[in-house]
């Protein structure tokens, strides 16, 4: 038995200059953060604090930079595609194909593994909870876990860049073409134990926040009180717990397939390959809603803090929330429409695409409506959803075109796909995130965003973004196939070039948020967050402290009413000091979640790399974990009334240091809560 | 219930609901991914590439012993549940031991039927329909080597810890567990090992 | 569901040992149709479907004593949501995958 399966020096990427660099910069990457942390002698604060912690809110901010890292490590990727096919006309340009098919593989992987769903679990993560008035999530051990599980599939993506290749088959990764035959090598098997192991942990994810949705509402919090964005959360959990089985199961057979020798997907041998696309796309399309409700959740939101105005349509929203989440199990087939079903099948689906659109333009007109008459404050997170509302508007209308059969026969896997679906993920889930960065971000630190550097990011992503993608609805018309490495045909360059320059300026985007973070930091002194409430929020989370205390709230809220904070505001109880202060029970950290991930992480290298001793190795270490952890009944410590009061006692004091309210000195701002007519 | 063990204050009673109402979850996406793996074994059936099918390969009598041996577990599982609502330490110990006999049992088994098929050369390399068969089967099966461990692991704690709130509830829920995988059970002799001999 | 602590707890042999006997009866049925092939084919297939949607429903009620009245009712509607999604995903999947089998013998 070879000992380190098939991993030989050749796996090592010294074959080509653009594999070498790109492993280079992973490998400077890893080492310059760990040069950061030795040199900030911060390594017991990142191993005790933040490592071991199962804390909802620091578990929130990990997800949240892994997201960002991620999304610059998906752009790198994009920059290369559209600078590739910009010059690429009747020349090979600088990528060869065989590297540019692992390009955009791994763009589409890590955008949505790897920086959408972490953005999204992050968000969740940090504010739910608060929204609803516990003191954490349901399963603080088992949240920790998804964590690590996610950022262990990071890390395989991640390192396929210096030991190995990654998958040429797409983030789809389709047989027969991803199977044995015809891909042999680690490339696929990177991108599947990738996904498979991180989709245990959104699984796991999806249980957790709905256990906690439904069962640790605070006193008063009844469902028809929930912020919309929690009710988001909700149906997104749904969707999690039932759609990503089938991706488990789509993945778990192509893994067995090419690892055992399998013919679930072989093309003979009694193989189906159309079982692959039916199960993977069962999955693949309540994971786009999966993706989008919370940032639906994000802009209901700010758009109700930033007009001043509360949300329209409170029900409406509810029930289109719902009606999206049911409705996503419906329409699957509309991702292969033209892979041979019949009419009756392809119309079934179609009609059904058609429907869903209508649920999403009922909050649509739920959102202008909030605007309308609103008194609006143009800070960035309002920004980013004005944007969103006029671009993603856009790219919903090319999706209605596209959920008609015919249509769809002659623009399927051109770049009208391509723009299509840029078009609502972009403005629609990262423009959401975005701003529920820019929006939560004082809440997670206690002190403020810079909103030059965070209004420069918008004008750079919507203008680049514009630039970027509506040349790639012409250019689907134009006939250009998606994934084209190089091209004859002249009338496409034009649009190409045009679009490079989007991405571009989309860069200077990025760069303006990184800018805009670490002018934050150096400047957070002069930008505090003292009440902890700085936009006069509506929703629960703007009660707490900013940063929160480890308990949320050292008294859990009694809830009167939707916009719960903002109605205690409006009756004068909001900050109001306790009697006394009571004992909270806390889970205590531990490493032992981060071990389940490492070894997830491991597993999955080994399996990759055939080795099977190490295989089994972590197989072992994950049981003994759980074993370990499953017996231990002391897994909780009690902070007493007398530290409970020291940390509000230090509230209040920086209470009574802060402006009444942080928003009052707003050019824009419409008045201090006021108790409302009774409904 | 044994009043010195159980007492049991209202918010971690919150917890065992939580706990219990988040494992009925997992179960529900389990019972997803047996549903598309059943799916696919309906869809690949028929796909026996020219080898072995069903019909030449299943036997009726290991499929019977099979059933009756995890059903009988879970009575068994059932009569140790029971004992632990009365405190009887001893009694739990022995029915928790019985039903991970009988699992045993089934395990070995289907061991050997796996076994058997790999043999002839009717292993889940041979076919798309072998394959599903295996796969759907053996993560049956995979379920079940869980839940035996999950038996061994409740069993050393009701040892050491004795039938306290917190093994109280870890058992409850491998109730669940090896109850849900008998469902699962009943489904595949239904649509897998019956319709194959007919 | 021993309310007090959270815990489901069975206190009686009862629901255990009818659960026994009727799942004994209803897969001797199943596997008497096959072992005796008393019925056609057809007719035999329906009738075990049937068995198995009323044996399982004999789990659930006998083994995992849920029921309208103690399961609570997040549970239920836990339960009802998956059966609607597996119908869903399961008859969709297949008719998906027979139709293109019709059209392409795939």
């Amino acid at each position: 038995m070879d000992i380190f399966g098939r991993l030989t020096i050749d796996s090592l990427p010294f074959y080509s200059a653009i594999a070498a660099s790109g492993a280079g910069i992973t490998v400077l990457g890893a080492l310059s953060v760990m040069a950061v942390i030795t040199y900030l002698s911060a390594w017991r604060l990142v191993l005790f604090d933040w490592v071991s912690s199962i804390d909802h809110k620091k578990i929130g901010i990990m997800y949240i930079m892994v997201a960002l890292v991620m999304l610059m490590r998906g752009f790198i990727d994009a920059a290369m595609m559209r600078s590739q096919q910009a010059i690429a006309y009747n020349n090979e340009g600088y990528l060869p194909p065989g590297h540019f098919d692992q390009v955009f593989s791994s763009h589409g992987t890590i955008m949505i593994f790897f920086m959408a769903m972490p953005f999204l679990s992050g968000l969740i993560n940090l504010i739910m909870p608060q929204q609803i008035g516990s003191r954490d999530v349901a399963f603080p051990f088992m949240n920790a876990i998804s964590l690590w599980l996610t950022t262990a599939g990071a890390g395989l993506v991640l390192i396929s860049l210096v030991i190995g290749k990654f998958s040429t088959a797409g983030w789809t990764g389709y047989p027969p073409y991803s199977g044995s035959q015809f891909t042999p090598g680690v490339g696929v098997d990177y991108w599947l134990w990738a996904v498979l192991i991180s989709g245990v942990g959104s699984t796991m994810t999806g249980i957790n926040f709905l256990v906690t949705i439904i069962k640790c509402r605070a006193p008063g919090m009844t469902m028809l009180r929930l912020p919309v964005f929690t009710w988001t959360v909700f149906v997104t959990s749904i969707l999690m717990v039932f759609a990503f089985p089938s991706l488990t199961v789509a993945a778990g057979m192509l893994v067995l397939d090419r690892t055992l020798d399998m013919h679930f997907f072989t093309n003979g041998m009694g193989g189906n390959m159309m079982n692959y696309i039916n199960l993977f796309w069962l999955w693949g399309h309540p994971e786009v809603y999966i993706l989008i409700l919370p940032a639906f959740g994000v802009f209901s939101e700010v758009v109700a803090v930033f007009s001043q105005k509360r949300l329209f349509g409170y029900i409406s929203l509810v029930l289109a929330t719902m009606a999206i989440g049911f409705l996503s199990f419906t329409v699957w087939l509309h991702h292969f429409f033209t892979m041979g079903s019949s009419a009756r099948v392809n119309s079934f689906f179609g009609t059904m695409t058609t429907i869903i659109a209508v649920p999403t333009g009922v909050k649509v007109f739920d959102w202008l409506f909030t605007i309308y008459r609103g008194r609006i404050i143009f800070k960035p997170p309002m920004l980013f959803t004005l944007g969103f509302l006029v671009t993603f508007t856009i790219g919903g209308l090319s999706g209605v075109l596209l959920a008609l059969p015919p249509v769809d026969y002659l623009m399927h896997n051109t770049t009208f796909l391509i723009a299509h679906f840029h078009n609502v993920i972009i403005p629609g889930v990262l423009f959401g995130y975005i701003a529920g960065y820019m929006f939560w971000f004082p809440k997670a630190f206690g002190f403020n965003l810079n909103e030059k550097w965070g209004t420069w990011s918008f004008w750079c992503w919507i203008i680049g973004f514009y630039l970027a993608f509506m040349p790639l609805y012409l250019l689907g018309f134009l006939g250009m196939p998606r994934r084209m490495e190089h091209y004859e045909i002249a009338a496409w360059q034009p649009h190409l070039i045009v679009a490079a320059i989007g991405a571009l300026i989309i860069f200077f985007g990025i760069v303006c948020m990184a800018v805009q973070l670490i002018v934050s930091i150096r400047d957070r002194q002069s930008a505090l967050d003292l009440t902890g409430d700085p936009w006069n929020g509506r929703s629960l989370e703007w009660a707490t402290s900013s940063p929160a205390a480890p308990y949320n709230f050292a008294v859990l809220p009694q809830v009167q009413s939707v916009d719960a904070w903002w109605d205690m505001k409006a009756r004068g109880v909001a900050y109001q000091r306790p009697q006394q202060y009571e004992d909270i029970t806390l889970p205590k950290n531990t490493f032992i979640a981060a071990v389940i991930g490492g070894s997830a992480f491991v597993f999955g290298f080994a399996m990759i790399w055939y080795i099977w001793w190490l295989a089994i190795l972590c197989l072992a270490v994950i049981f003994v974990s759980v074993v370990v952890r499953a017996s231990d009944d002391d897994s909780d410590y009690i902070m007493t009334a007398a530290e409970v009061k020291a940390i509000e006692d230090e509230r209040f004091a920086q209470l009574a240091k802060a402006p009444k309210n942080e928003m009052a000195d707003d050019p824009g701002f419409a008045g201090e809560p006021i108790p409302e007519a009774s409904t | 219930m044994s009043a010195t063990t159980m007492t049991v204050t209202p918010q971690d009673a919150e917890k065992y609901e939580e706990k219990e109402f988040g494992f009925w979850l997992y179960l529900m996406s389990d019972a997803i991914i047996f549903a598309l793996l059943f799916a696919t074994y309906l869809v690949m059936v028929g796909n026996a590439a020219g080898g072995p099918t069903g019909k030449e390969l299943f036997s009726l009598e290991r499929a019977a012993g099979e059933t009756a041996l995890l059903l009988l577990s879970s009575t068994t599982f059932g009569v140790a549940a029971v004992a632990l609502s009365q405190g009887d330490r001893p009694k739990v110990l022995l029915w928790l031991g019985i039903t991970f006999l009988l699992g045993a049992g089934f395990i070995f088994l289907e061991i050997g039927e796996f076994r058997g098929m790999i043999d002839q050369g009717a292993g889940p390399d041979r076919s798309g329909f072998l394959s599903s068969f295996f796969t759907l089967v053996g993560t049956h099966g995979l379920h079940v080597s869980v839940g035996l461990s999950w038996i061994a692991v409740m069993f050393g704690q009701v040892v050491f810890k004795g039938l306290t709130a917190p093994v109280a509830s870890r058992f409850m829920r491998l109730g669940l567990f090896w109850h849900f995988l008998d469902i699962i059970w009943v489904v595949i002799f239904s649509v897998v090992y019956l319709p194959g001999l007919l | 569901m021993d309310v007090s602590s959270g815990i489901p707890v069975e206190r009686t042999l009862k629901p255990y040992l009818i659960g026994i006997v009727l799942t004994l009866i209803l897969t001797a049925i199943s596997f008497g149709l096959v072992a005796f092939e008393a019925l056609p084919r057809e007719t035999a297939l329906i009738v075990i479907a049937v068995l198995a949607v009323v044996q399982i429903l004999v789990h659930l009620r006998f083994f995992l004593h849920i029921d309208f009245k103690s399961t609570p009712r997040e549970n239920l509607i836990a339960l009802a949501f998956a059966c609607v999604l597996i119908f869903l995903m399961v008859g969709g999947s297949l008719w998906i995958m027979f139709d293109l089998y019709h059209r392409m013998m795939v």
